[in-house]
Parts: structure tokens; sequence; C-alpha cells
């Protein structure tokens, strides 16, 4: 099977902007064809990754709203909605379409609009993902969140701290990321002394709630030199689920979607996670970070906390992780989020990361819906 | 649709548990044909936490758990709001009826919908 070039990649501002969903995706959409060099004429297929614009602004049909927008017609569109991992969705579900043959240019774009709700609308927006039986309780992520984290901690013996350090690490690199929400460093102390928004985790502890878009170019591997010199590869893919209902899972503490669509993706790429230089997980909390970096295999369960602890995650470390500032402190415009981990990577692996430049030539994604019932891991390598 | 509620476990032939119930078990895919009564039992918390940035509709601040029944040897888990504070990894705790866990007509769920009574876990003296 042929692999799948990435030729061109964009992400807009994120943070609170005036900008509706429409506007959003084809701001993203406009630069990434810039980027590229690339008429939207020339587009097979054109996809959009997009959780919840009929619930958050009454838009629905989005796709063919940004093909028509950016004179993309006749593409082929459609809407790829898998929660909080519907970027990644969207890039395994672009690479589909190129593997396959069916489509020789796809244009993937992710976006959301959600800051002219207030957080407990939002909030409500997203836990309606969750079942009946856990919905009728008043559970929210964040509060699947507090239940993990406690229970982590617990069992690993894993100080308080260490979380705090998450978002300490995260921030410091948002610094650095000119289209991060929040760009300002912040110390452990700060996060220990934040309000508790679900025991033990506290609002430093948390993703913000954003505005933004991000966007793909995807074509065949043996087609990308004709557009362009500075191209990045989709060694591997896989995606997984997990429960729905959240207690159902064996051990609270093991991202089982996330240790399955790894798995998937290292053997794509004829990978194992010793190959990784640099990596984007979903840190829609902060413990979700520890989760992923055991769940993919960077470090054994219950250990993911002393890697954090030790700097190896650190920008300088042996491992980084979430140079953009990740969801922490970049924001999560739901949809777009998993597109923008691939846009960060994309970056590294071509040199073009700026202060945030590490050293890589293989790179990981991880983009995780619900709290863990879908998860994406895309795996991605210099040409 | 108050006072409707029940609080059962689903069981499946190969003797798999889970609660909620499913049309297919999920550990084997086999329908579920049994049923186990949860309400006269005790449970142990699992995990817990108090979210105080709670939805529409939702009490703030909202304490939870994750629990553990065991059902002659076998366990199942169940979540649910607890009805104080102070509760603690390992405390054994029992449900009790609420006719209303959260204002229906606040969220963005539709109210018929689904149920929206049910059992919150109360600390064992
Ligand atoms: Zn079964």
């Amino acid at each position: 099977m042929e692999r799948v070039a990435i030729i061109g990649a964009s992400m807009t501002q994120f943070g609170q902007r005036d900008a509706w969903i429409r506007e959003l995706l084809a701001e993203a959409g406009e630069a990434c064809l810039d980027d590229a060099g690339v008429s939207p004429l020339d587009l097979d297929h054109l996809y959009v990754s997009n959780m919840a614009s009929g619930e958050f602004e009454g838009q629905t049909g989005v796709p063919n709203a940004l093909a028509h927008d950016l004179g993309a017609l006749p593409a082929y569109t459609q809407r790829i909605d898998q929660t909080s991992s519907s970027g990644g969705a969207g890039i395994y579900a672009a690479w589909q379409s190129v593997a396959s043959g069916a489509s020789d240019l796809t244009l993937l774009v992710g976006g959301e609009k959600m800051t002219h709700e207030t957080t407990a609308e939002a909030t409500d927006v997203i836990a309606s993902l969750t079942h009946p039986v856990e919905y009728k309780h008043g559970l929210t992520l964040p509060s699947f969140a507090g239940l993990t984290a406690r229970r982590y901690l617990h069992e690993y013996d894993a100080p308080r701290e260490s979380l705090a350090k998450v978002a300490v690490k995260n921030h410091r690199n948002g610094v650095d990321n000119p289209h991060a929400q929040f760009r300002k460093e912040v110390d452990v102390e700060t996060v220990m002394e934040s309000p508790i928004v679900a025991d033990p985790l506290r609002l430093y502890d948390f993703c913000p709630i954003t505005d933004g878009s991000a966007a793909l170019l995807f074509c065949p591997e043996s087609e990308a030199k004709q557009y362009t010199d500075e191209y990045t590869v989709v060694s591997g893919i896989g995606g997984a689920t997990d429960t729905h209902v959240v207690h159902e899972r064996d051990d609270p503490t093991v991202m089982g979607a996330a240790v399955e669509s790894s798995e998937l993706a290292y053997n794509m790429a004829e990978r194992e996670p010793e190959d990784i230089d640099v990596a984007e997980l979903h840190d829609m909390f902060t413990i979700l970070e520890f989760l992923q970096s055991e769940a993919v295999g960077f470090f054994e369960q219950g250990e993911g906390w002393k890697a954090v602890e030790e700097g190896v995650t650190d920008r300088d470390g042996d491992l980084p992780i979430n140079t953009s500032g990740g969801l922490k402190s970049k924001g999560h415009p739901l949809g777009a989020s998993g597109v923008a981990q691939a846009y960060e990577l994309h970056q590294q692996l071509l040199g073009n990361a700026g202060k945030r430049q590490v050293d890589a030539e293989v790179a990981l994604a991880c983009n995780v819906g619900g709290f863990g019932n879908c998860v994406i891991t895309t795996i991605m390598e210099q040409a | 649709m108050s006072g409707n509620s029940k609080f059962e476990a689903h069981r499946c032939p190969n003797g798999h548990l889970s609660y909620p119930g499913h049309p297919r078990c999920p550990e084997c895919a086999e329908p579920q044909d049994e049923t186990v009564d949860l309400t006269d039992r005790t449970a142990e918390v699992v995990t817990w936490t108090t979210s105080t940035a709670t939805p529409p509709g939702v009490r703030q601040p909202n304490h939870i758990a994750i629990v553990e029944f065991d059902v002659d040897g076998d366990s199942v888990r169940a979540i649910g709001q607890l009805t104080t504070d102070g509760v603690e990894i390992g405390d054994e705790v029992r449900p009790i009826y609420a006719d209303e866990l959260r204002d229906p007509d606040a969220g963005i769920r539709e109210k018929a919908s689904q149920e929206w009574d049910g059992y919150r876990f109360e600390p064992v003296e």
C-alpha cells in the first residue's frame, strides 16, 4: 500500500474568536491550500472534522458550506464527528481516501466555535456524549478526569504535584507558540492553589474552551514532489473504541483504546515506542498525559508521572511531549485539536517549529474522544 | 419518567455482569438474559470526585463516586451521586432512591429520551 503524504498544513489563532464556524473553517482551509500552492479546484475530497456545530451554533451541513466558500466544487465532502477525536478521525478518513485511490488530493479542515456559550452550557454540550446513566447524575468530562486522577494517585503513589508539572511544562511550551490561546508560564504553586474543579483536579489541570481551526492537505507520496519539496508522511495510523460507559472498564487507569490504536499504528509504520522522537498527546486534562504516555508504550503503567518529574518529556528532554503547548495552553476547539496536533508535528519534522524546534525524524499524535471512548494514533515521519 | 428507574445489573448466559445493561454482553456479545437487583446490596467506593463546575440543572457541588458491588463472587461497578462529601476510597455505601437527580428541563438532552430518577450512594455507618 502506498504511503500518504502531507503537503500542506495550517492552523488559525486559537482562543476567543469573533469568527463563526464557517469563517473559521474557510480561514484554515485557504491558508493550507496556499501553504501547498494548490488550487481548490484540484481537490477530489474535502473533509470537515467537527463535533457539534449544530448544537453550538445552529449551523449544520458545514462541509457543503466550506466547499462552496473555498471554491472547491464539485469535490466530494463529508463531516467527520468522533467527538473530541474528530480531528484524528479526519486524518484517518483522509488517509483512507488517498491510500485507497479514491482521491488523489484530499483537504481536511477541523474546527469548532465554542466560546459564545457559557462554560456550563459548553460543558453540557460535551457531556451529551455520555450514557444516560451517567448524564442523569450530572457527569461531565472534567468529573471523569477527577475520578480517574484520584484513582491513579492512590494506586501508583504519585504526588498531586506531578499533575501540576504537566500543566507547568505545557504552559512553558505554549509561550513560544504564536497560535496558542495562553502564552504565559505558570508555576506549581499557582496550579496547586487554583480553584477546585473536580477534586483533586484544579482549574489549571484543565484545558480552556476555545475557538479555532486547522487544516492538512494529503496526496499519494509518489505525487508529493510535484507540489512541494516540504512534505511529511503518514507512516502509520490506527483507531480503536472503548466502552461508552466509563465505569465499565476493567482498570480505570488504563486507556484501552489508546493501547489498541497505537499498536495498530506502530505495526503499520513498522515502528516501536523507542523510535518516537516527539509526541503530541491529548492533554484535555493533565491526568490524560500520564495515561496516554503509558498506553502508547513510552513508559510502564503507573510510571508516566515519574517521566514528567524527571524532565524526560520537557522540550530539551529525551522525549518531548506537547511542544505545541498541548491542548492545555494552545486550547481545545474540539474538531480542530487532532488536526492541530498533526500541524505541530509537521512543523517539527520539517524543521519549521522555530523556538519550539526539537530534533525529530519520527513523531506520534494521540487524539482522544470522550474520556478515552475513541482514540486515533497517528505516526508521522520525515519524507 | 419519574419513579420508574430500576437499579439492576444484567447478566449473560456466560455469567458476565454489566451495569447498565446492553442488548449484547460487552465481553462475549451474547444477549443478556438475566437481571440482578442491586438496591438492597452494599458496594465499595473505587474512587470519588466533587465536581464544582456543573452543567445547567445539576446540583453544585456534585459529589460522585464509582462503586463496586460483589454479586455472588463476581464484581460489577456503577457510577452515581453521593449523598454527602467526606467519603473515601474503600468506604462501604448503599443505594438510596432519589426521584430527580438533575433538572430534566435545564440540560441539552431531550427530557423524554431518558430517565431522571435513580440511586445515590450513602455511607453505611
Ligand atoms: Zn458475556
